[in-house]
């Protein structure tokens, strides 16, 4: 008898704890493990978005292997993506070096330099997108850039920076790193100030010049940070759309596709739902493989 | 003469420093402060007067992005979504990482795991998948369907975080609010939640960022301009206005301040949540 009533008080125990649970559990099922289950089954799918389904297999992923539209959109956003990882967080830590010192308008610089980054990318787009306006009117170039090339002696340099293929994934990969370097920026900074001074103290007592400092004391002792910062840029910028999206606005062009247009216009223009979720699989198959790899690699560099 | 070398190379270090740090300062402002320039200028002006601050100032491009742009109905959405999706967001992750981090059911580390993870799987392609379901739900279209998808997206991560520091914090507390006969959600309601306040304030800021700037699921479930937040609402105004660039920076100038100057009151949280997210890796 009065082991059942305390059961029974556990039971009673137990669900009251999982109430608490209960909200975030139904939402993230239905919202997240349910959507993620169906694109797999949709991909093995033809599909309209409305009507019958068809199951075809593995066809929509050997059509995709053959796509060169959608293997040219990987190659743009891996190229975006290699910008980015150079320059952008390159930048990040110059910037972060030169900040982690006692300096004046240090506080300054940290709050403008996370500006762009809160900004949302329609914003940061468009903004863009109206400084490099490549039109003329009464022989004036409407765009900032083009005019400000003009008027300092480089006529020659003027250009249509993202109406040409040539330029345009360049152009919108430095805006990408613009709107980007603050959020490396910041984590890098927050790691150096983690950074024990002794040990720079005890580099220069050993002789160690500055450079000797920064390769053996800086770089090992930020390589956890540097990889997070890596791997969260890598993410980023596999994923860039919306920006391209609103840069590049006549229309998306297939010298600026990326993964993620690629799939949107499948679904939208197109119609085909169960390529898209097959694209979607691939790219996020790729991007698991990624983070995987990289989490991989700052496992072993923290044991180390 | 050996002191007066050094602190010579020392100032040309400094300045160099400072010309490097002030010239990326410049960049980063310069273009918001172009948008706010041609925010004030008219159709007539804006591609011949090209000085720094226009000779002639036009207020009524604000007027008339608010009113003819939609903007006044944008605006609205935006901050109705934004406050009910964070709200959502704090009440709903804090409950369960108070009881992942305090209470004990079976199953309790299963179902924490299964969050964490579904934080590290990127899901680019996602949108497919969870538009049909919206579909079949009836929820495109609604501010409540669009709601719930947002709350979902700032789900994990916000668990993850509480979990942390609910895991840290003392337990003296609540003992005694136990003691003097607060039940479990007393305890969370009065003394886990105004004790987590410095996590929540990166959740709320973080998440009112991203819930404010977020454009591929309001594209995809609103399509109805009444609906629209800010962001969906510009692409769709500069498809209409797509030459009257004075009228669509007046409009991104309003996207862009109220964001702006959040962050300019709450960046101390902002270095904060990302310095510790850094570190914790």
């Amino acid at each position: 008898m009065n082991s059942k009533v305390k059961a029974a008080a556990v039971v009673k125990d137990n669900l009251q704890n999982f109430f608490f649970v209960l909200p975030a559990f139904v939402i993230f099922c239905i919202f997240y493990i349910y959507p993620f289950l169906n694109m797999i089954f949709l991909s093995f799918q033809e599909w309209r978005g409305i009507g019958p389904m068809h199951f075809i297999g593995l066809q929509n992923y050997k059509e995709l292997m053959g796509d060169h539209l959608w293997w040219d959109s990987m190659a743009h956003s891996g190229y975006i993506t290699l910008i980015a990882l150079t320059f952008q967080n390159a930048l990040a830590f110059a910037l972060a070096l030169a900040c982690d010192r006692e300096i004046r308008l240090k506080r300054f610089y940290r709050v403008v330099f996370f500006i762009p980054p809160v900004l949302s990318e329609v914003v940061v787009g468009l903004i863009w997108n109206w400084i490099l306006n490549p039109q003329l009117q009464n022989g004036q170039h409407i765009g900032l850039l083009n005019h400000l090339l003009f008027i300092s002696g480089f006529p020659q340099m003027v250009h249509n920076w993202l109406g040409d293929p040539q330029t345009a994934l360049t152009t919108i990969a430095i805006v990408h790193s613009w709107k980007g370097f603050g959020w490396g920026f910041i984590m890098l900074l927050a790691g150096l100030q983690t950074i024990d001074k002794q040990l720079y103290e005890a580099a220069r007592v050993d002789g160690a010049n500055a450079w000797r400092t920064f390769t053996n004391v800086t770089i090992p002792m930020m390589l956890p940070v540097i990889l997070v910062v890596m791997i969260l840029t890598i993410l980023g910028s596999m994923q860039v759309f919306v920006l391209i999206l609103s840069m590049v606005n006549e229309g998306l062009v297939n010298h600026t596709d990326v993964p993620v247009t690629r799939i949107w216009s499948s679904m939208s223009s197109t119609n085909r739902f169960g390529y898209a979720c097959a694209e979607a699989v691939i790219f996020g198959g790729i991007l698991v493989g990624i983070s995987f790899i990289t989490k991989r690699l700052s496992d072993r560099v923290k044991q180390a | 003469m050996k002191a007066n070398k050094y602190v010579f190379w020392g100032m040309i270090k400094s300045t160099c420093i400072h010309v490097f740090l002030m010239t990326i300062a410049l960049t980063c402002l310069f273009p918001i402060f172009w948008m706010v320039r041609c925010a004030f200028m008219s159709n007539e002006t804006v591609f011949v007067d090209k000085a720094f601050i226009p000779h002639h100032l036009n207020f009524g491009n604000f007027a008339a992005a608010w009113t003819k742009g939609n903007f006044a109905v944008y605006f609205l959405n935006s901050v109705i979504y934004t406050v009910c999706v964070v709200t959502g967001i704090v009440l709903i992750s804090s409950l369960a990482a108070f009881s992942f981090s305090r209470l004990k059911f079976p199953g309790r580390d299963i179902i924490f795991y299964m969050f964490v993870a579904a934080m590290m799987i990127p899901l680019p392609g996602f949108f497919v998948a969870l538009f049909v379901l919206m579909n079949k739900l009836h929820l495109v279209n609604t501010r409540f369907g669009y709601i719930l998808c947002m709350i979902n997206v700032g789900l994990s991560m916000s668990i993850l975080l509480l979990k942390t520091f609910f895991d840290k914090m003392p337990r003296d507390l609540e003992d005694a609010a136990r003691i003097d006969g607060c039940g479990k959600i007393g305890v969370w309601w009065h003394v886990a939640l105004p004790l987590a306040r410095p996590a929540i304030a990166v959740i709320v800021i973080f998440n009112s960022l991203n819930v404010w700037n977020e454009y591929i699921l309001a594209t995809l479930l609103l399509g109805d301009s009444q609906l629209m937040p800010l962001q969906r609402g510009i692409m769709v105004f500069q498809g209409a206005n797509s030459t009257d660039y004075p009228l669509l920076m007046a409009g991104l100038t309003m996207a862009a301040v109220p964001i702006i100057l959040i962050y300019l009151f709450m960046q101390k949280h902002i270095v904060k949540g990302l310095s510790s997210g850094a570190v914790v890796g």
